[in-house]
């Protein structure tokens, strides 16, 4: 049966997908995203007209009142808050779709089919689990809540229980013939038990683990609006649903290559962080005795900085300066917790004034939510051809003079290539080591969140600059 | 709607996602994330009918909750997509 509402419908689809067509590059992908946003406010007039509900005011109270504080949002979050934005809308999304799935559940028990009472069922569990896993993460993610993977006991068997008994009570709304209580029951407890898994999901992930679980998280808010759409008979909300769900399921695909774990181990819990976590205390007193012993001399604490260090700097950076030609700047989550991304543009600004060759080098896993560097750089006015993606930098490594480290560890850990039964082996990691001259500009030597110490610290070419990124940085300009 | 429609429809969608998607370069993966976002808002569609068509008071607040929250999901999703969009700028 093809009716004017599948048909308007199908041509907002194809819009959403040009407007994802348009995104594949930045010059076309502003335009992309309004095309998208169109398709969009057109489904709702579609839907709102063609049920006859147009005139229903409280419809538009709702809509009001979302979008007035969806613009407040919008306007007002920063850019370096930008993942614990990405993720509470995400909560919002899954939330939503686990509320219209209880509405179909409650309002037309007794009139369901099979399919509508599975997929609803469905809808309300994966909802419900991207609601409360999302708020975890925004937590998280704001510091409200501690970075560290925090474990129930028995954290494993829990969650086993939990999908069981999920799985159980769907199957029990689903038959025929059950009574109200029971129906109303089960439907509660689907909806309980699977707000107490997404905390139990996401409580244990830890601070740089959260690329995955955000890319998961916006893969599960449209697989519940997918779901919805089965138990609506609404073709809108399957195929939209879908595109989110597998744009989702990309991104953590990604996300987990480039942090060499797969997708089982960190559903499941398996982070491997947690041992790392007692490397972090052993090795970290290891650390600082080894440190004080090799690499005195080119290591310098910028917080107890005097004039006399100061000029030794100076003079050891300067001639470097001087003499790069090619110069590669690697940024990390660091360089947002310090705010240096301004400061940076200055640096950028004065090589490009000397006209030397500035590019940055940005791994896939860098900052917390997948491209956080790009657009922290973008922000400052940073051309976005200058920033590079992990192979377009591993491939120009050794043919550059100088590179800066700014508050990032793991992802140019060589360790990663040779330490075996690390957290962090075979992760593909930015080859800086390749590279003539290495400035790093980090808080401390201590091991990253893999709790890998980095041999990079104890290299010739490596001069350390420990403390806050942005009095380092003022440092290498002032050393020009 | 057929139930086997829909499944070939959500089957078709997610192989042409996947494939569009895979194009956008990571450079651009906090955008696509936060517009991908604003699109699994798409859900307010069920939400307004089922609150149209919600007769106890109950489920009409229900609904009302839900739609608030999916329309923030997406204006703030396009929104902050095309703030951030705006940003990218090419060396002149």
């Amino acid at each position: 049966m093809i009716t004017i509402y599948t048909v308007i419908g199908l041509v907002l689809t194809l819009g959403v997908l040009f407007g994802i067509k348009l995104m594949s590059s930045p010059k076309t992908a502003v335009l992309g995203n309004l095309i998208g946003s169109i398709s969009m406010f057109c489904a709702i007039i579609l839907t709102l007209s063609y049920n006859n509900i147009l005139n229903v005011s409280l419809l538009w109270i709702a809509l009001i009142v979302g979008g007035v504080i969806g613009i407040i949002l919008a306007v007002k979050v920063t850019m370096v808050q930008m993942p614990q934005m990405v993720a509470l809308l995400n909560g919002l999304g899954g939330a939503s779709s686990a509320i219209v799935a209880l509405i179909i559940l409650f309002n037309n028990y007794g009139d369901l089919n099979l399919v509508s009472r599975l997929s609803s069922g469905l809808a309300l569990t994966i909802g419900a689990i991207t609601f409360s896993g999302s708020l975890i993460a925004v937590a998280k993610l704001s510091g409200k809540m501690k970075q560290q993977p925090i474990v129930f006991k028995a954290h494993a068997f829990l969650n086993t229980i939990s999908i069981c008994f999920i799985v159980f009570s769907i199957i029990i709304i689903s038959l025929p013939n059950i009574s109200r209580v029971v129906h109303f029951t089960f439907t509660m407890m689907i909806f309980f038990v699977s707000i107490f898994y997404g905390v139990a999901f996401s409580i244990r992930v830890g601070g740089a683990d959260m690329p995955i679980t955000i890319s998961l998280l916006n893969s599960f808010s449209g697989l519940a609006a997918s779901v919805a759409g089965f138990a609506l008979y609404d073709p809108l909300l399957v195929v939209i649903g879908a595109i989110v769900g597998a744009s989702g399921l990309i991104l953590t695909q990604i996300m987990c290559n480039a942090m060499n774990r797969s997708l089982r181990d960190v559903i499941t819990g398996r982070t491997l962080v947690l041992k790392a976590d007692k490397v972090i205390e052993n090795g970290h007193v290891n650390h600082v005795n080894k440190e004080a012993t090799t690499k005195e001399s080119k290591s310098f604490n910028v917080f107890e900085f005097d004039d006399k260090q100061n000029q030794i700097v100076e003079s050891l950076i300067g001639p470097i300066l001087k003499n790069a030609q090619t110069v590669m700047i690697v940024p990390g989550y660091g360089m947002a917790l310090a705010q240096a991304q301004y400061i940076i543009k200055e640096l950028h600004d004065k090589f490009v004034e000397k006209g030397k060759e500035i590019n940055f080098a940005i791994h896939p896993v860098a900052g917390r939510m997948p491209g956080h560097m790009n657009v922290l750089l973008a922000e400052v006015g940073i051309p976005y051809d200058k920033l590079l993606d992990l192979e377009e930098s591993n491939a120009k490594f050794s043919n550059t003079d100088l590179v800066i480290v700014v508050g990032a560890n793991d992802v140019v850990n060589p360790a990663a290539n040779t330490a075996e039964g690390t957290p962090i082996y075979g992760m593909p990691i930015l080859e800086v080591y390749k590279a003539k001259h290495i400035l790093i500009c980090n808080k401390d030597t201590k091991p990253g969140y893999s709790g890998v110490d980095n041999p990079l610290y104890n290299d010739d070419n490596v001069i350390l600059l420990l403390g806050d990124a942005k009095d380092s940085l003022k440092i290498i300009i002032n050393s020009f | 709607m057929n139930f086997l429609l829909l499944l070939v429809l959500f089957v078709i969608a997610m192989i042409v996602g996947y494939k569009l998607i895979s194009d956008v370069p990571s450079l651009l993966h906090t955008p696509l994330m936060s517009g991908m976002n604003a699109l699994s808002g798409v859900t307010v569609l069920g939400s307004l009918v089922a609150t149209a068509a919600a007769v106890n008071t109950g489920y009409k607040i229900l609904g009302f909750i839900a739609i608030v929250l999916a329309t923030i999901n997406i204006v703030g999703g396009f929104m902050v997509t095309h703030r951030m969009l705006k940003m990218f700028k090419k060396d002149k």
